[in-house]
């Protein structure tokens, strides 16, 4: 029975190592975690970690679908240099200037620490400093000689952040990963607030793979379960200086709710109904493109999925000190289980139709 | 294996018009399968029956090519690319349609050669006029470049490597096990378009609903001077794919591969391949997923009418096709 | 006239229901099952013989426009575009704001206040906003909601002889030829799925599902395509004319054209005497780009209105053209009566 409490739980997934298409790792320590919340749970194909908590009363039962990714954006090693230095890729988008003199870990034959190396700023040439650093020029350094590295890491490796949890002031928290841990987050609070409430839907909660590449693990998990109603959590651009209010949510103020094509009109008004009667603060984040979460994919697997999107605010997104506020996830996943509670036949099947 | 290369590089294919590829894979595996299809795309779907999981193995037949898309008065044809070509590429190049209509690459005046551009370019069939034009050629038909394959030592330079190399792996290996039992289904697929989109791929992935899935196909290198960083040679085996741009290969998937490898003294080497991307991504997302891998042939200088092999990779690349295809699949992956 | 009703109406990618309502109320009398899905596609069947194959026609109701993102203390709006939306055709048009259609203007910096080299550029979106007349926020959240969608104010005319001007006759005037095919008296002895479709400009997501759904044996997708028949396009560049009659897509950026189809759409119109063109540009895409990978794949085809400044304020097609476009699958759809699926 998970006995936990939000930040704890959230520090033992964002350390976990899970770039796309390696999220095994997460994924065990996120079932452990949430164990005894859901009543079964299943690994898929691609590895999404599907967790069932059945509704109460006759069958049929309404299906609803949470997911939030657990991937993370990370590194691949390319090539071994004779040096021992590492040649890498991305996997999702990272902008590379966030990486010189960075922390990392490279999954090797074991576990590496290592350093995105940067070349100092006596040795550059003049004017180098007035241009962003090429990928070409970036490599890890895990302090290995070129015989030591063909021994421990392969073409193929993953290296991921190596930044630990940090708690800011109240209820703010830094971390890698929190793109999307902190919707896995918001599920955890969504379930551990199921626990003492009756509801008819079953519930399936899904932390998906291989968000970042491409909505991937989504695409799939969907078409298996085909639910009645899926609700994507993931993380919003947070209030910060340098990105303009209009395409920001604010920090501390709620979850997002996303209006736009994405997303089933029903559904966001449902959200936001319920919101004001319970008095749970949320922010109408409008999305004019239906991409870039797990929304996209979930809306349009087999005939079509009355789909909802919900938003965490964040700051500094896609790099190792992603900022989220406690409180908005606790708000997130309150509102979903009232959400959920309050779902029944005839709200699904007016889902259907417009 | 040059014999049965030759032939697939040196037919006409590309995407939208693989009728002809079609057919001589058809002759080449038909007696050796179980069964023969094509579906509503033109995919072949060649089928060996029998116990086990139900393992997708594709290749794409298609090659980049061009489309007509104006014929001028004077009887000058404009095109459009199919698939990724550089304009840079088509100069000096000749193009032959399907009614074997050949014509040569010519470009408009211009100040700068960086300007080129495919709207710049036409192609010359030496018709006098319009209506001379149209007799031979129509909007909407679609050309491919002519090469002959030439074979000098262990290499090959010829058009269309990517992917008749790939195909011609996937006969090798369906004639390799003709007769002998394996513990798995196999579904051997030469797909349509794919450098269009890995259309295809898709569609066929969607019918075949498979187990686990495998495609073979060409990737780049970086053994050339100033070449991209890429740990991939010519020469040096297969490689087993990792990552692309439409999948990350399931690691217990490319462990396996490599182990298999390993234990049939087959040389390999791990592919990741910046940008680009092969039929492993549609078949991969089919339905509720589908455990993939890839295989790939180095070749250098792709999606140019002279790309080059080498033929120690491509039996190597077959070979290794059958070694996995004679595994216990579905305790070795599910 | 349908026409007009149609492409004046409301409709940017996922906010389609004011089209979908006008569809459904033209079309219900004609056919025997009008429904709506998940993403809102509204789907209206004439049945056929049930042993009969099934054919699929598509029309995206949806259009390109902006949704507001934020409401300014000034009570301006800020804005982000729906689709593909070229911002330099945005400084001094006038919009509706949301289903309520409350007018607006998008503004710009005088002339006479700029630097001469910022007219050598185009505006920035975000330097764009929308006056709807409020005098602070707070007036501006009593008429309009985040998330609203906004589409341009244009009328409907005719002009010229044979031409008419609107708005969003990408894809309108592709819904206005399924609507008049579906509302023909006339029933062929296969199921004919009319399919209106959502989301095209975002990704042909409607379509998409709808086939999924309807598993039909071909469709084909009706639209309004690119005509650059005008001054400073080369002729080889202009891929349709006006007046040439309806436009047969071989290949575009997303599929190619089943053959047996094109090839049996020239038939009939030579049969019939009926003009048509090839588009002669392979960019852009439509529905068929989805619906032909759906499941184990599905033949299909596209046919064309050309249309004159598309994903603009205002938009040009011949009249002509689209009643060619009606003649033309209308004879398409009697030849599979008489001779069955091209395939």
């Amino acid at each position: 029975m998970a006995t936990i409490g939000l930040a704890e739980f959230l520090s033992s997934i964002i350390s976990e190592p899970g770039a796309s298409g390696h999220e095994d790792k997460v994924a065990a320590v996120a079932k452990k975690k949430m164990s005894g919340l859901f009543d079964e749970a299943r690994t898929d194909a691609l590895g999404n970690l599907i967790m069932l908590k059945r509704g109460i009363g006759r069958a049929p039962h309404p299906r609803v679908m949470l997911a939030a990714h657990m991937d993370e954006i990370g590194l691949m090693v390319t090539k071994i240099e004779d040096q021992g230095c590492l040649r890498v890729t991305q996997i999702g988008g990272i902008d590379r200037r966030i990486l010189p003199g960075l922390e990392v870990t490279v999954y090797g034959r074991r576990k590496l620490p290592g350093v995105v190396g940067a070349k100092p700023p006596h040795v550059q040439d003049p004017g180098e400093r007035e241009k962003s650093v090429k990928w070409e020029d970036l490599y890890v350094d895990a302090g290995l000689t070129g015989d030591e590295a063909r021994e421990l890491v392969q073409v193929g490796d993953i290296i991921t952040f190596a930044q630990t949890p940090i708690r800011l002031q109240g209820k703010f928290m830094a971390g890698k990963t929190m793109d999307d841990r902190a919707g896995v987050g918001v599920m955890f609070e969504c379930l551990r607030t199921l626990r003492d409430m009756r509801h008819h839907a079953d519930v399936y909660c899904v932390a998906t793979v291989q968000e970042e590449v491409g909505v991937r693990g989504a695409t799939t998990s969907t078409y298996g379960i085909v639910p009645d109603v899926g609700i994507a959590i993931d993380v919003g651009f947070g209030d910060q200086s340098s990105v303009p209010e209009y395409q920001s949510i604010s920090m501390d103020k709620g979850p997002g709710i996303s209006i736009g094509p994405a997303v089933h009109p029903v559904i966001f008004e449902r959200l936001k109904t319920i919101a004001s009667e319970l008095e749970i603060p949320v922010q109408t984040d409008p999305s004019p493109y239906p991409g870039g979460t797990d929304a996209f994919a979930i809306q349009i697997a087999r005939g079509g999925i009355p789909t909802g999107l919900v938003s965490i605010p964040l700051r500094y997104m896609h790099t190792a000190v992603e900022t989220v506020c406690l409180a908005d996830i606790e708000r997130a996943g309150r509102l979903l289980a009232e959400f959920i509670v309050r779902l029944d036949k005839k709200y699904v099947e007016g889902l259907k139709c417009f | 294996m040059k014999d049965l290369l030759k032939k697939l590089v040196e037919a006409f294919g590309p995407a939208g018009n693989e009728g002809p590829i079609r057919e001589i894979i058809r002759t080449e595996v038909e007696g050796i399968v179980d069964e023969v299809k094509v579906d509503a795309l033109g995919n072949l779907i060649a089928v060996r029956r029998g116990q086990g999981p139900r393992i997708m193995i594709a290749a794409h037949m298609d090659e980049i090519g061009v489309i007509v898309t104006h014929i001028d008065e004077k009887g000058f044809v404009r095109f459009s690319n199919i698939g990724g070509i550089s304009p840079f590429m088509l100069i000096g190049q000749r193009v032959v349609f399907a009614n074997g209509t050949l014509g040569t690459f010519g470009m408009e005046k211009l100040d700068d050669m960086k300007d080129l551009k495919l709207s710049k370019m036409f192609i010359d069939i030496g018709a006098k006029d319009e209506a001379s034009a149209r007799e031979k050629v129509a909007v909407g038909d679609i050309g491919a470049f002519c090469r002959e394959a030439h074979f000098q030592g262990d290499r090959v330079i010829a058009k269309s490597l990517d992917n008749r190399a790939g195909c011609a792996v996937l006969v090798k290996a369906l004639k390799e096990l003709a007769g002998r039992e394996i513990p798995n289904q196999v579904y051997a697929v030469f797909t349509v378009q794919e450098e269009l989109g890995l259309r295809g791929a898709r569609t066929a992935a969607y019918a075949v609903n498979p187990d686990i899935g495998f495609a073979v196909d060409v990737t780049g290198t970086g053994d050339t001077p100033e070449a991209p960083t890429m740990a991939v040679k010519l020469g040096e085996g297969p490689t087993i794919k990792v990552k692309d741009s439409v999948v990350l290969t399931h690691p217990r998937v490319r462990q396996f591969m490599a182990e298999v490898a390993k234990k049939k003294g087959i040389p390999y080497q791990f592919e990741i391949l910046e940008r680009g991307g092969t039929d492993t991504g549609p078949i991969h997302l089919t339905r509720e997923g589908v455990p993939s891998g890839a295989i790939s042939v180095p070749t250098r200088y792709i999606h140019t009418p002279s790309e080059m092999a080498d033929m120690n990779d491509i039996e190597n690349a077959a070979k290794l096709f059958v070694a996995i295809l004679e595994e216990q699949l579905d305790a070795a992956i599910l | 006239m349908l026409l007009k009703t149609l492409t004046e109406a409301f409709g940017v990618s996922g906010q389609e229901q004011e089209v979908a309502g006008i569809l459904r109320e033209q079309v219900s009398p004609f056919c025997d099952k009008v429904e709506q899905d998940a993403l809102g596609n509204v789907i209206a069947v004439k049945s056929g013989n049930e042993k009969g194959p099934k054919v699929m026609l598509a029309a995206h109701m949806d259009e390109i426009g902006l949704m507001v993102m934020f409401i300014e203390k000034s009570g301006t709006l800020r804005f982000r575009p729906i689709g593909g939306v070229d911002p330099r055709v945005l400084v001094s048009k006038s919009v509706y704001v949301g289903k309520n259609r409350v007018p607006g203007v998008i503004g710009a910096k005088p002339i006479h206040l700029q630097k001469r080299e910022e007219a050598d550029k185009p505006f920035d979106i975000d330097g764009l906003f929308i006056d709807i007349g409020a005098k602070d926020k707070d007036e501006a959240e009593k008429l309009v909601k985040l998330g609203d969608g906004i589409i341009f104010a244009t009328k409907y005319e005719d002009i010229g002889n044979t031409r008419a001007k609107g708005k969003a006759f990408d894809d309108r005037v592709g819904c206005a030829v399924l609507a008049r095919l579906l509302m023909m008296e006339k029933r062929w002895n296969f199921t004919i799925q009319g399919v209106f479709t959502s989301q095209e400009e975002v990704g042909g997501r409607g379509a998409q599902v709808a086939s999924y759904r309807l598993e039909p044996d071909m469709a084909i997708a009706f639209e309004g395509t690119t005509a650059s028949d005008v001054p400073g396009s080369k002729d080889h560049l202009y891929s349709t004319s006006l007046g040439k009659g309806p436009a047969l897509t071989h290949a575009d950026a997303s599929f190619v054209a089943d053959p047996r189809i094109v090839k049996r759409l020239m038939e009939v119109a030579d049969a019939k005497g009926i003009p048509y063109q090839m588009r002669e540009l392979t960019t852009g895409g439509t529905d068929a780009g989805r619906i032909h990978l759906v499941r184990e794949g599905i033949p299909a085809g596209v046919v064309s209105v050309p249309t004159r400044y598309i994903h603009s304020p205002v938009s040009i097609i011949d009249k002509y053209d689209f009643e060619n476009a009606i003649k033309l699958m209308a004879a398409f759809l009697d030849s599979i009566e008489e001779r069955g699926l091209p395939f």
